[in-house]
């Protein structure tokens, strides 16, 4: 599903560049449930957002799906993330000014798909996080955890392949973070590939393969207990 | 093309951020209505100005006489001039090229009678085509015609104020009415946009008054129309010239204004032209001042608004927006920001104008201001055109950031 070969990645700063990913190889099947961990400044959200064709890499190669990513324009991004790709931020990343119903259904109006269905489509996903009642609710008016559950009913809401998330429980208390580690792990249940990052071992250990990151390279990749125990 | 689901965005995105949209509506509307006014006030003085000039026909030249004022040639100041029948036929033949109108004039004040009614009326002797020259309107009947000033008929043409004095609402055509002694036709009632005086006077043929009153070839003054194909220059030429002409004619001092004079309506013509040439030029720079400040305004705006709204669309591109849906987005949503304030601006500055009405005619000399649609449609197709600008540029360059720093904005 995720094939990385000697991925390189470096920021500019002023008239230096911080060399962030030095050569990461990763390659991560379909139906996987991995977690990324590492120190702060370890390129983790970097290496992210490159998967999510939010940004895009130096050097090495890069295939989603079997298809390699490169001299991709914005429209041709924008179309694989909407095909593809699920994005569950850590700061939710909810328009402000539209009801969680809306924001919901927001990615399946890039999709082109009509409006009645949209909307249909959208209470089903919010009824899986358990937010129905609160559809037409502003984002202000939610709680953390209400607000990433329906973060997490719109990444899913286009059926993505991958689900891709920074940090999704770094905002929430640890009865919210089972809630939203429940939601990933059935998620992955039904097939989609989940990546995530984390800074929590409790987090970690529930995914079922656990990549470590360290100044840009990768220092472990390992199949958790959950891991060993579904595979067999 | 019409896309439903994106008006629905747009709308939605006005209806959330009012204060967003009212600021830039604002300036829109502002900058129009200030254009409104602008063009409005310049309409109504220009037609202050052309209503000042109504009374008579805009080609109108008038030879006039009175006494001299310099001695000429052995002869004493204070001599008093009078113009013949040979001076009127030496002008209308020597410049007949030149002349699209002409009439001598007499001008003569006696009492009008009908049965019991009567009073003093100004009454002009004429030839036929005076009609134009003083743009008489013919309401009833004719005017006088070649036959009635060959044969030196002894009809009357009479205006609409002198019918009602006499004859009130009863019919006048036909009627015989007692001039000065001498029972004359009524032939025509008309009415006059010069104002009341002038709708109470009459007109009776030249040769008629000549024969009756006097029995001589006298004429107070002539009046010509000069041929419209002249330029306004080549016109005020030919009045001069003419004016020299008949000086020299009538042993008259060059320069004696007083004795015989030429009044030129092109001359005057000619001043309005200026004078509305300048105005226009003020209103040009001033007004396209006004639109350049709304275009800059605008721009600000849509600069200021597309920062604000970045992170918004780093989460939108994130769920699979293209570059395009963003910027048109945008695009639609400030061109119809810009097109409701424009009409808003419009509609307040065209109420204003009504409101003044004919309010300030009389201090301000501004009478009926009002815009011509094709100006205002110009100016809010100018300024929608900058809100598609002023949208556009900004909007490309946020739809192609990367959406992960559009995301880091805040
Ligand atoms: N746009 C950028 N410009 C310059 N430097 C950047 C940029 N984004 C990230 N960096 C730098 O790259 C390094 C890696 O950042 P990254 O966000 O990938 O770390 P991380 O592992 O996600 O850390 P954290 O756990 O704190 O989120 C950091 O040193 C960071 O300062
Ligand atoms: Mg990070």
């Amino acid at each position: 599903m995720i094939k990385i070969e000697k991925l390189h990645k470096s920021y500019p700063i002023g008239k230096d560049s911080l060399h962030v990913l030095k050569g990461i190889d990763l390659h991560i099947k379909e139906g996987e449930f991995v977690s990324i961990m590492g120190s702060s400044g370890s390129g983790k959200s970097t290496l992210l957002n490159i998967v999510g064709l939010l940004d895009v890499h130096d050097e090495g190669n890069y295939f989603l799906n079997g298809q390699l990513i490169k001299d991709m324009n914005e429209k041709k991004a924008a179309l694989l993330r909407n095909k593809f790709l699920g994005f569950i931020f850590q700061s939710f990343n909810l328009i402000s000014y539209k009801t969680a119903l809306e924001n919901v259904a927001l990615p399946l109006y890039y999709k082109g798909i009509s409006r009645k269905e949209r909307l249909k489509t959208a209470l089903d996903y919010l009824e899986k996080v358990g937010l129905k009642e609160w559809a037409e609710h502003l984002p202000n008016e939610l709680s953390g955890g209400q607000k990433q559950r329906v973060a997490i009913a719109r990444a899913l809401v286009t059926k993505p392949k991958v689900v891709l998330a920074d940090e999704p429980t770094g905002a929430l208390d640890s009865t919210t973070t089972d809630s939203v580690m429940d939601l990933l792990k059935d998620i992955n249940d039904e097939g989609m590939t989940v990546f995530v990052i984390t800074h929590e071992e409790e987090v970690a250990e529930q995914t079922k393969r656990v990549v470590r990151l360290k100044d840009g390279l990768i220092i472990s990749d390992e199949i958790t207990a959950v891991g060993k125990s579904k595979a067999v | 093309m019409f896309d439903l689901d994106r008006w629905r965005e747009i709308f939605q995105s006005i209806n959330k951020n009012r204060l967003r949209s009212v600021m830039s509506g604002f300036t829109v509307a502002f900058a129009i209505l200030l254009f409104t006014l602008l063009f409005g006030i310049v309409s109504g003085l220009s037609n202050t100005f052309k209503g000042a000039f109504v009374d008579d026909a805009q080609n109108a030249m008038f030879v006039r006489v009175w006494k001299t004022s310099k001695p000429y040639k052995g002869l004493q100041t204070g001599r008093r001039i009078q113009l013949k029948n040979k001076d009127y036929n030496y002008v209308t033949d020597e410049y007949a090229s030149k002349i699209q109108y002409q009439s001598a004039r007499i001008y003569k004040n006696f009492s009008i009678k009908y049965k019991n009614e009567a009073s003093n009326y100004s009454i002009t002797a004429v030839n036929p085509d005076h009609q134009f020259l003083e743009k008489t309107i013919i309401e009833e009947g004719r005017y006088l015609n070649e036959r009635d000033l060959n044969e030196a008929s002894k009809v009357i043409v009479i205006g609409r104020l002198i019918k009602k004095d006499l004859f009130g609402e009863r019919p006048a055509l036909g009627k015989r009415v007692n001039v000065n002694g001498s029972s004359y036709l009524i032939i025509g009632i008309f009415s006059d946009d010069g104002g009341d005086n002038e709708e109470r006077k009459a007109y009776i043929p030249l040769t008629t008054a000549q024969k009756m009153y006097g029995n001589n070839d006298y004429v107070s003054q002539i009046a010509l129309g000069y041929n419209p194909n002249l330029s306004l220059t080549e016109a005020v030429t030919f009045g001069n010239r003419l004016e020299r002409d008949l000086r020299s004619k009538l042993n008259i001092h060059p320069d004696d204004q007083s004795a015989l004079s030429v009044r030129n309506m092109a001359e005057a013509n000619k001043g309005i032209g200026q004078f509305m040439g300048i105005l226009y030029a003020i209103v040009i720079i001033v007004g396209s001042g006004t639109l350049v400040a709304g275009i800059i305004g605008i721009s600000n705006i849509m600069i200021f608004v597309i920062k604000e709204r970045t992170k918004e669309f780093g989460i939108r591109k994130a769920l699979g927006a293209k570059p395009a849906s963003i910027v048109a987005m945008v695009v639609q949503e400030s061109v119809l920001i810009t097109t409701l304030a424009g009409y808003l601006g419009l509609s307040l500055g065209t109420y204003i104008l009504s409101l003044i009405g004919d309010s300030l005619e009389e201090n301000y000399f501004i009478k009926d201001p009002s815009v011509s649609p094709g100006i205002v449609i110009g100016a809010t197709v100018v300024l929608i055109l900058s809100g598609l600008i002023a949208g556009y540029v900004p909007a490309k360059k946020a739809a192609n950031i990367k959406p992960i720093e559009a995301l880091r904005a805040d």
